[in-house]
């Protein structure tokens, strides 16, 4: 058996690593895979960098602002493969979502009309709306800004962006320390359950296939260790395919409830697997159907254009200096080559490009590959704009992006 | 130098804050991560922050280092990168060091080395009272359990005691373990114990 730690986070984008290692698809592979829970992203971050844990259940931005030197030490740091995509609900204290259609699935289902209604609530509200994010190089902060943006909002200076731990939001919202946040589950649903919060937008709805979490790599150790990545990456998509296989969602809601895991209520966290998500205390679940994705339509599969949208956004937002170096360093986080050949000999969907224009897919899309075809779901952008990753200044200039402007 | 010590759990700090003292530091703060705690920092203008790795609050911590206005010099985390064996150190210890720009390697060494030792021994003394009030809880067990047999089986205490331990050694299990099963099946049995 080959020992590794994997360190992660509490959340229920864990769920391929856990089930990797509790539903013996890791031991299968000769794999004794021990996890290690972190309650910040800076801890998990410096443990993989000084080598404490193989690999990390990372923030897809942070490990590409980790392998730009946007975060503490500099180092290289590679993504073969996806954990999920999908998965945040942004959710705002019910007196400011007072201003926003009431109605919670008109809300959920026109994110555009959405935002501008946030833009005016933003004036009617007594103070500047404070909103908890979990990192500043999170999925969760670079499409909020975005959604924010779509309507004229100034992240940077209409609102204030708090970085707080997930598991500390529902708190600071009873304190009023926040008027509300976006986090990975079960948080949003913790504090909607609680009455301190409603369902403004899921990130399903935001980017339909959003990148999410990804297992990073120090790129040295993956360089040293081919036979040992490979291995983890086949017990990680057996472990995805069960993860999405509806018959499993209870079994699996029970696992991350554990103390050791989420330590969070099994019927909370079972609406995010299940996609049916409660907007409002006491209201009905929404059927969200792609709310939360582990395996199918090649969700692991690390696009290079999505780490290259990732970029786009910290140059837009002004937290790196474009270059065309930096550009080229950051497509390089994400390596479908590494996820090409290690899972090679499986039934794992194996798309044979390693970019695509994001927003592009409309429907259900069946793509040729190697061996049969793959069906790939809609990737749209709600406000209809689509990212090529060989136009990025265009694509800035459109969203009125302008070199220098802080 | 100015040395802040994030922390929630008063007795850690407190530990961590007499070793400094006693080293010859006397210009320290202890800031409990909650609420406003980010502008209590700044207006502190620490040259060290002192934080636990585990502490659920470093992202907020390093946020605040990145858009500080307030902050003259800028702080970044202390990593002394000719040093492996401290870094290691320093993670297995839970520690983390915040240090101003320009601070030199050689004076943060010592607070840092300390802030190690001091983490440590910290851990030590919770797992050492964590022993304790397992082994009050596994007395406790054993006692119930011993009361059982002595008025099930009419056996003398010594006695009880004795016929626990030899399960305990025949099946290869801790003694707790038989006295818990023991319990368990008295009370499915209907047995006041």
């Amino acid at each position: 058996m080959t020992p590794i730690r994997i360190a992660f986070l509490g959340l229920t984008d864990a769920a391929v690593l856990i089930a990797a290692r509790e539903k013996g698809f890791a031991e299968a592979q000769g794999i004794a895979l021990e996890l290690l829970r972190d309650t910040s992203w800076a801890t998990l971050r410096d443990r993989l960098v000084y080598g404490q844990v193989q690999a990390g259940h990372m923030l897809a931005p942070l490990a590409v602002a980790v392998t730009l030197g946007l975060s503490q030490q500099s180092c290289a740091l590679s993504a073969p493969y996806k954990l999920n995509v999908n998965g945040n609900l942004l959710v705002m204290a019910p007196d400011f979502a007072a201003a926003l259609e009431p109605n919670t699935a008109v809300r959920l289902t026109d994110p555009l009309a959405t935002a501008h209604d946030f833009a005016n609530a933003i004036g009617l509200h007594h103070r500047k709306p404070v909103i908890g994010v979990v990192h500043r190089f999170s999925s969760h902060a670079l499409i909020l800004r975005y959604f924010l943006g779509s309507a004229g909002i100034d992240p940077d200076r209409d609102v204030v962006l708090r970085v707080l731990p997930p598991s500390l939001m529902v708190e600071a919202m009873r304190a009023g320390e926040i008027d509300g946040f976006t986090a990975g589950e079960p948080w949003g649903s913790g504090a909607i359950e609680a009455g301190l919060a409603e369902a403004v937008a899921a990130g399903e709805r935001l980017w339909q296939r959003g990148v999410e979490k990804v297992l990073a790599f120090r790129t040295d150790w993956m360089e040293r260790n081919p036979e040992t990545v490979d291995r983890l990456l086949q017990a990680l998509a057996k472990a995805a395919v069960w993860c999405d296989d509806p018959a499993n969602r209870g079994d699996l809601a029970q696992l991350l409830a554990r103390p050791d895991y989420l330590d969070q209520p099994a019927d909370l966290i079972e609406r995010a697997l299940a996609g049916r998500i409660v907007a409002r205390q006491g209201e009905p679940p929404l059927d969200l159907p792609n709310f939360l994705l582990f395996a199918r339509e090649a969700t692991s599969f690390p696009w290079q254009s999505q780490a290259l949208w990732i970029y786009s956004q910290l140059v837009r937002w002004h937290m790196v200096e474009p270059s065309a170096e930096r550009q080229a360093r950051a497509a390089a986080v994400f390596r479908p080559d590494i996820y090409r050949r290690a899972l090679a000999g499986s039934d794992a969907p194996m798309p044979g490009a390693s970019m695509k224009v994001e927003g592009a897919v409309a429907g259900p899309l069946a793509i040729g590959v190697p061996r049969g075809a793959i069906t790939l779901g809609p990737d749209g952008f709600f406000d209809g704009r689509a990212f090529d990753p060989d136009r990025i200044e265009a694509y800035l200039a459109d969203l009125g992006w302008a070199r220098g402007q802080a | 130098m100015r040395i802040v010590i994030i922390d929630d759990s008063g007795a850690r700090a407190v530990v961590l804050e007499e070793g400094l003292r006693d080293a010859g530091y006397n210009d320290i703060h202890v800031v409990p991560p909650r609420g406003a705690f980010v502008a209590r920092l700044e207006r502190m203008a620490p040259d060290v922050v002192l934080m636990d790795l585990g502490n659920p609050s470093r992202d907020t911590l390093e946020e605040m280092l990145i858009v500080s206005r307030a902050l003259a010099k800028p702080i970044a985390m202390f990593v002394d990168q000719s040093d492996e064996s401290m870094i290691g150190a320093a993670i297995d210890a839970g520690v983390s060091a915040y240090v101003v720009d320009g601070l030199r390697k050689e004076r943060v060494k010592p607070i840092l080395d300390l802030a190690i030792r001091r983490f440590n021994a910290f851990a030590r003394m919770q797992a050492e009272r964590d022993d304790a009030l397992t082994q009050l809880a596994d007395r406790k067990t054993i006692d119930r359990a011993k009361a059982i047999l002595m008025r099930t089986r009419g056996l003398s205490e010594p006695d009880a005691y004795t016929l626990m331990r030899t399960t305990a050694m025949n099946q290869g299990k801790k003694i707790v373990e038989v006295a818990a099963a023991l319990i368990t099946a008295s009370d499915l049995m209907g047995g006041v114990s």
